[in-house]
């Protein structure tokens, strides 16, 4: 099974907010050879309770499955939700970029960063650290611009990500 | 409910609360205030192991045999470390455990103090659940919902870490009503849609086999009785796991006996040619599939169990039901009979298995003046079935002649290391075994190898006056190892030749056992004879044939269809495939 393609997954997966409740998620990824692409991770609920982990991974479908399942059978696991399964959803990440450079790179880098609707938060007469945020693409597109202009280093939330509509997962 | 008591205090009268009547454990400094609450009380009774995995393996035994929850109690450090090989079999086996582990106290916590280890870190992916306690007062509540979910749902052992200070704090304390989790709600009922649709491929079959596992001894004595009576109505062949043994009776003649890697000709080939296969509390472990792509090419396949993570794991299945596998069989019995379903012919189907069952793949001959080890064991079996013993194993070759060749007629009866394979299991299995049941006869079929890798629980035994019986069938050889080397390492016998064993006889006087050798054929029956007639527990060191091999066997890798029934079988030696594998 596990040799049909690999698929890309965004899971919701809504936990107790207790200690060592990350640390059994990502063991269990590790101890069954699962992939995590991108993992965010933050307390979501008014009472400190509950916190919600979005984690990106890749499988066959079969093992995507697995997965849900295994998550599922953890005692801290509220609810796990596949959201590329669960329908339509809008996905977020944000990077800050830091590009050091000066003349025409740095007019450069600062006009491509217009066209991203990429924020410079931090200036020298040097660099540029910009706040950009969007689909994955889109950061690793600029980010891959960035390269050209002089990138220096890159630090990424990882992947958000939400159902469409009125209802919550 | 008014005054407060300490954490230790509020510990044991949670184990009381909830029923506890045995706690396997061993001190140290990190756990004394429990053991002084422990011995201020006389509820709960106190067994003093000798090494903390035997605790474990003996609150195992004790849970397997008596469908309760086992509990353990050690302290920091090396006391909780020596449990992980326990935990995780209990784990690997669904056995319900509770294991409470003394900690440093919670301001030493991460500074390498003295025994501190990481409990919870070390014991996170070995364990259903797990908890620091870091307050006393959570304390009653925290053993409360541990105990309801080691034994609810799939069971499994879950580890409750205390450190010393929070079993000296005060608290309240009350005993708390019904449990209910605000997560962990562990599915019960399988769904009616579901349920009648495999009952309807039940009926339309012509060549049906149930095929059934652990998770109906697991699921309790009534599980058993409904698999008999969904055998009874539907006709269909019975095979069970390694650890599904007792859940129906080995002597019915629906039953093709334990399939799988070591299990017989007609349970591997009837689960090949079956036409719809319904698994029942198993798993599609690799022992039992074998190669994969070959198993069971031609079956609609169902698959009941309780953890949902079981289903299209390693095999695709058609129908899935979701539930406790009684509660299941129940519900597929009633609409059975509200359907008016009578089993399909399977006159065919029951043809083609007898003229399998007619290979004889358990049989052997006995000749000449060595002792062939299934020899033994029958005769243990037919000296003994009368008094209906708890049987445990260590794991090796003996564990798979035991499951051969000895019968089980009852659920609860048979403890052994299946998933996890941990040699030393047997001993302190039975010992939890038998104070479950003092009045039993309870045996642990050993290796010489085995044996010696918990045999300081001999003076438990003695302490505590359990009349254990140790039966080592001794090939002086790691025979399972040796086994895997002729066939697939050129019988290049590497550091499998058990040298330098110890007299078991003068090994079992020292500790104020019996022992009894049996040198060979002629001795068998009155050793046997001698080994029953004793009152306290004793070692018997049966000498058998060296170089036996367990037949018959699904090399590793290989298909069902592939077995190989006797040594004349051998292919030689696997490839590197093969060989890759465990
Ligand atoms: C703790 C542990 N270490 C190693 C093994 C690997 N192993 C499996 S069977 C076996 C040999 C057992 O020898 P013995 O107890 O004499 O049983 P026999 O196979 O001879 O019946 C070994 C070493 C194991 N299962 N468990
Ligand atoms: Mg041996």
């Amino acid at each position: 099974m596990k040799h049909l393609p690999s698929e890309r997954h965004t899971l919701s997966i809504l936990v107790d907010n207790e200690a060592g409740v990350l640390a059994r998620i990502v063991g269990l990824f590790s101890a069954r050879g699962y992939n995590i692409e991108s993992l965010t991770v933050a307390d979501v609920s008014d009472n400190h309770e509950v916190s919600r982990i979005t984690l990106v991974t890749n499988g066959p479908p079969p093992v995507i499955d697995q997965i849900m399942a295994q998550l599922d059978r953890l005692v801290p696991v509220h609810k796990v939700v596949d959201l590329t399964d669960w329908g339509p959803h809008v996905e977020r990440e944000m990077a800050l970029v830091k590009v050091a450079g000066v003349g025409d790179k740095r007019v450069e880098a600062l006009r491509l960063a217009d066209i991203f609707r990429a924020r410079p938060v931090d200036t020298s007469t040097a660099s540029f650290v910009f706040e950009v945020s969007g689909s994955t693409e889109k950061v690793n597109q600029f980010i891959a611009l960035m390269r050209e202009v002089g990138l220096v280093e890159v630090a990424r939330t990882g992947v958000v990500a939400i159902a469409r509509g009125a209802e919550a997962v | 409910m008014g005054t407060e008591i300490t954490g230790a205090e509020i510990v044991v009268q949670s184990l009381i609360d909830l029923g506890v009547e045995v706690v396997f454990g061993y001190p140290g400094g990190a756990v004394l205030p429990i053991y002084d609450a422990l011995f201020q009380q006389n509820r709960i009774r106190h067994i003093l192991v000798r090494h903390e995995q035997a605790a474990v393996h003996a609150a195992e035994g004790y849970a397997r045999a008596s469908g309760k929850v086992g509990v353990v109690l050690v302290t920091s450090g090396p006391g909780a470390t020596n449990a992980v090989t326990g935990i995780t079999d209990a784990l690997m086996d669904s056995i319900p455990l509770v294991v409470l582990t003394g900690q440093v106290p919670t301001h030493l916590i991460g500074t390498d103090a003295f025994q501190e280890c990481d409990t919870v870190g070390i014991t996170r992916h070995c364990s259903k659940h797990n908890y620091l306690v870091k307050e006393t007062a959570k304390l009653g509540p925290v053993l409360h919902e541990a105990f309801y979910i080691a034994r609810s749902g799939r069971p499994g052992p879950v580890v409750i870490d205390i450190p010393k200070d929070v079993q000296i704090m005060k608290a309240r304390y009350a005993k708390p009503g019904a449990i209910t989790h605000k997560t962990y709600k562990p599915q019960v009922k399988g769904d009616l849609a579901a349920i009648e649709a495999a009952v309807d491929m039940l009926a339309a079959a012509e060549r049906p086999i149930l095929y059934t596992g652990g998770g109906i001894i697991n699921s309790g004595p009534i599980a058993s009785q409904l698999l008999r009576e969904l055998a009874k109505v539907t006709g269909a062949p019975v095979t069970s796991t390694l650890m599904g043994l007792g859940s129906f009776g080995h002597e019915h003649p629906q039953f093709l006996g334990m399939l799988g890697m070591h299990g017989s000709y007609e349970a591997n080939m009837a689960m090949n040619r079956c036409d719809l296969m319904v698994c029942l509390g198993a798993r599609f472990d690799d022992r039992v599939t074998g190669r994969l792509d070959a198993f069971s090419p031609h079956s609609r396949k169902i698959h009941v169990d309780i953890d949902r993570s079981s289903f299209n794991k390693t095999v695709r299945v058609d129908l899935t039901i979701q539930g406790d596998v009684g509660s299941v069989m129940e519900d597929m019995l009633k609409v059975w009979r509200a359907r008016g379903h009578r089993a399909a012919d399977q006159k065919a189907w029951w043809a083609q298995i007898e003229g399998w069952r007619a290979r004889n793949s358990f049989g052997f001959e006995q000749k000449g003046d060595s002792l062939l080890p299934q020899k033994a064991i029958q005769r243990l079996y037919e000296m003994t079935k009368a008094k209906k013993p708890i049987i445990s194993t260590e794991v090796g070759q003996h564990q798979m002649w035991a499951a051969q060749h000895f019968g089980f007629h009852d659920p609860n009866k048979w403890l052994t290391s299946g998933g996890l394979g941990t040699m030393g299991y047997g001993l302190p299995a039975a010992i939890g075994a038998q104070l479950a049941f003092p009045g039993a006869l309870v045996i642990d079929i050993a290796g010489e190898a085995s044996i010696q890798m918990n045999i300081q629980e001999l003076g438990t035994a003695v302490q505590y006056r359990l009349p254990v019986k140790i039966f080592i069938i001794n090939n002086e050889y790691m025979g399972m190892v040796r086994q895997w080397q002729e066939l697939n390492h050129g019988s290049r016998y590497s550091e499998s030749y058990s040298d330098s064993l110890p007299d078991f006889v003068k090994l079992a006087e020292a500790y104020g056992w019996k022992g009894i050798v049996i040198e060979g054929p002629d001795d068998l029956d009155a050793g046997i004879q001698a080994m029953l007639d004793h009152p306290g527990p004793v070692v018997v060191d049966c000498r058998v044939a060296k170089l036996a091999n367990c037949f018959p066997m699904i090399p590793s890798g290989a298909a069902h269809t592939d077995m190989i029934l006797s040594a004349a079988d051998e292919r030689g030696e696997a490839d590197d495939d093969a060989k890759a594998l465990v």
